[in-house]
């Protein structure tokens, strides 16, 4: 089974962690997702740095920016990863945008993930359409997991599609924003955690973007299986480089 | 071969609609309804006549006595640079302030590079009273500063965008971010042939005036609609999409666009799109980009600041890959020399991005009787500060 299934499986809620591979500095990817293992989150979405990240507030804009600065690109992560399943069993997905992933050639990329034990991927702008079209059966031959996103405006009728063709969890944008662009929840986001969770959909949902502290985090898992920190980890490493990643774990929950 | 846009939103190869989940609903209601909401009879009656009474529309199809004389065959242009805002910019976005108000939007955002689609856009929006937010480059704001005191007058917010290379890719990086953040009363009026499917073919259609006058200025002229051959500078492709529409299918004439080299195709700073470009993604659209070969986004550069652009229109990626299209392009050089020549020999001083379509008799000789029309999309006015520098004035 997908570690990423696995994982879901488990009781406890999931605390998810994204940060820009090659970032602070180009060799820190391997030593990041390591401490974030032993702090104990469930699951890391490794940023795959590209140079117009659309969906992106400036926290994560300015780490893509520098990291490919620092001479991160595609084949580079993939070295870095080579040994990465003999240093941590936690599930790891890719996120980025979908021109580097198309550049690389999609059926080559998923190849490589799967052959570094990568279990999913996030390309926010890869459409479903497309995806169901073209692109599902190379995920499924190399067992990778495509996660989708939600937004509070997207329609019921597009979440059920949406949530037929996920096969992991769905990544629920908490708020429309790009990425650490709001901090805290109000009245609307309670009510759409509230509605989706009242449709009852197969895939469990994980939330995404606003989260930055113990209080968000508590509030985005009372309805969801988990939640997703980016911004706010981007920010730690910024100050505290790949120290006292464990205290900002444990500052979560 | 078909050069129209296709049911899924492609031509050939190029299109789609590459956008986040955040931006489905905004761009889903988009093309389910633009082709719907844009030949509704009131819709059209409205588009007409605030092109006729407003832009100043039809734009003269002028025969340029001396450049034809020079160059030997028959040059005619099509003015533009004579529209209300001194583009052909406001086509485009009259339309889609027209499209906003039938889609019950509140908000308007737009990116710009030369400044010409964030004034037009912000003469729209004084026009029907609609609060406007222009994203433009930082290096574009200093180059074109007469167009930012318009924006400003006109009362709409010109913001900087300050990442990358902070030209043309970047407004519309923020812009797009703006309307992620702002999903429900805000409509985006893009200003060129690109973007996520429907917008290329809507401003496609809106553009496509140009070419339908042309047809019938023509048959006054000629005796024919049918030039030999059509030309036209390209950025992201709307003055030239609008230019081509309707002889896209007319196998007789000739389709030429003229793309920024720059300081030279190989030299590092270039815009020369199709030739440095490959398939990616850009805004949203499968198309030709300037990227690495990693699929980063590279910083193109132009003197001209509206063709100072990494990708193009999808329908020009088609045209350049099919063959349909005949591709040149001209550097900063020899654009300002053309729009210099212009400027004396027709008392008409053109955009510089104008100037790059111009430049094309550096590169192509045509035939004595060979019937061109070239798109003179804007006016030099905004241009004058770089014309005086750059030819020590
Ligand atoms: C006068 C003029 N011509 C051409 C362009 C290039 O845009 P497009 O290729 O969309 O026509 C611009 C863009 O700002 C412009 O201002």
């Amino acid at each position: 089974m997908n570690r990423i299934n696995q994982k879901l499986q488990e009781e406890q809620k999931l605390l998810s962690i994204y940060f820009t591979a090659g970032y602070p500095k180009l060799e820190d990817t391997v030593t990041v997702i390591e401490e974030l293992e032993k702090a104990g989150v469930d699951m890391i979405e490794i940023g795959l740095p590209f140079s117009d990240p659309l969906a992106d507030g400036p926290t994560i804009q300015e780490s893509s920016t520098a990291a490919l600065k620092n001479g991160m690109t595609t084949s580079k992560l993939f070295e870095q990863l080579k040994d990465i399943r003999k240093r941590v069993s936690i599930p790891l997905i890719i996120m980025g945008y979908f021109n580097p992933v198309l550049q690389y050639g999609v059926e080559a990329f998923c190849k490589k993930c799967e052959e570094l034990g990568i279990d999913g991927l996030i390309l926010p702008d890869l459409p479903l359409d497309v995806y169901l079209e073209e692109y599902e059966a190379i995920f499924k031959a190399h067992g990778l997991i495509n996660v989708f996103l939600i937004t509070p405006q997207t329609s019921e009728a597009r979440i059920r599609q949406i949530d037929a063709a996920s096969e992991g969890f769905i990544y629920m944008v908490s708020s429309a924003s790009t990425t650490g662009a709001k901090s805290g929840f109000g009245n609307e986001q309670t009510e759409y955690f509230e509605r989706i969770d009242g449709l009852k959909l197969k895939n469990p949902q994980v939330v995404g973007f606003g989260i930055s502290n113990n209080e968000t985090f508590t509030a985005a898992t009372s309805r969801a299986k988990g939640a997703i920190i980016g911004s706010a980890f981007i920010k730690h490493l910024t100050t505290h480089g790949t120290t006292e990643i464990d205290s900002f774990v444990k500052g979560i929950r | 071969m078909k050069y129209h846009v296709d049911d899924r939103g492609y031509y050939g190869d190029f299109g789609g609609a590459f956008i986040p989940e955040m931006l489905y609903p905004n761009v889903e209601e988009l093309r389910q309804n633009y082709l719907k909401l844009m030949y509704q009879d009131d819709f059209q009656k409205e588009f007409h006549q605030l092109l006729k009474d407003y832009v100043g529309r039809p734009s003269p199809l002028y025969f340029a006595n001396r450049l034809s004389e020079k160059y030997n065959c028959k040059v005619y242009l099509k003015r533009e640079d004579l529209n209300h805002t001194g583009a052909h910019k406001v086509n485009n976005t009259i339309g889609q302030i027209l499209m906003a108000k039938k889609l019950g939007k509140k908000r308007i955002i737009a990116e710009t590079g030369a400044g010409q689609h964030g004034v037009a856009t912000a003469t729209v929006c004084a026009l029907m009273g609609i609060d406007c937010v222009v994203y433009m480059g930082e290096i574009d704001i200093a180059r074109q500063a007469p167009n930012v005191a318009r924006m400003k007058m006109l009362g709409a917010t010109v913001k900087p965008a300050l990442s990358g290379s902070r030209t043309l890719k970047d407004a519309t990086n923020e812009a797009i971010r703006d309307w992620i953040n702002n999903p429900v009363d805000t409509h985006y009026i893009i200003g060129s042939a690109i973007g996520p499917h429907p917008y290329p073919d809507m401003v496609t259609r809106f553009q496509s005036v140009i070419s339908e006058e042309i047809k019938w200025q023509l048959k006054e002229k000629e005796g024919r609609e049918l030039p030999d051959y059509v030309v036209a500078c390209i950025g992201g492709g709307s003055n030239a999409a609008g230019t081509y529409y309707h002889f896209l299918d007319e196998k007789e004439v000739g389709i030429i666009a003229v793309e920024a080299a720059g300081k030279g195709v190989n030299s590092g700073e270039s815009a020369a799109t199709s030739k440095l470009g490959k398939e990616g993604i850009i805004h949203g659209c499968k198309t030709l980009l300037m990227q690495t070969k990693d699929g980063q986004i590279t910083e193109p550069y132009s003197i001209s600041a509206g063709l100072d652009y990494p990708g193009v229109g999808p329908l020009h990626s088609h045209l350049y890959k099919s063959g349909r299209g005949e591709f040149y392009s001209a550097t900063d050089d020899e654009a300002m020399e053309a729009g210099l020549e212009l400027t004396q020999l027709e008392g008409i001083i053109p955009a510089i991005e104008t100037s790059h379509a111009l430049a094309l008799f550096k590169y192509k000789t045509f035939k004595p009787d060979d019937v061109v029309v070239i798109s003179l999309s804007g006016r030099g006015d905004k241009d004058l500060q770089t014309y005086i520098d750059y030819f020590k004035l």
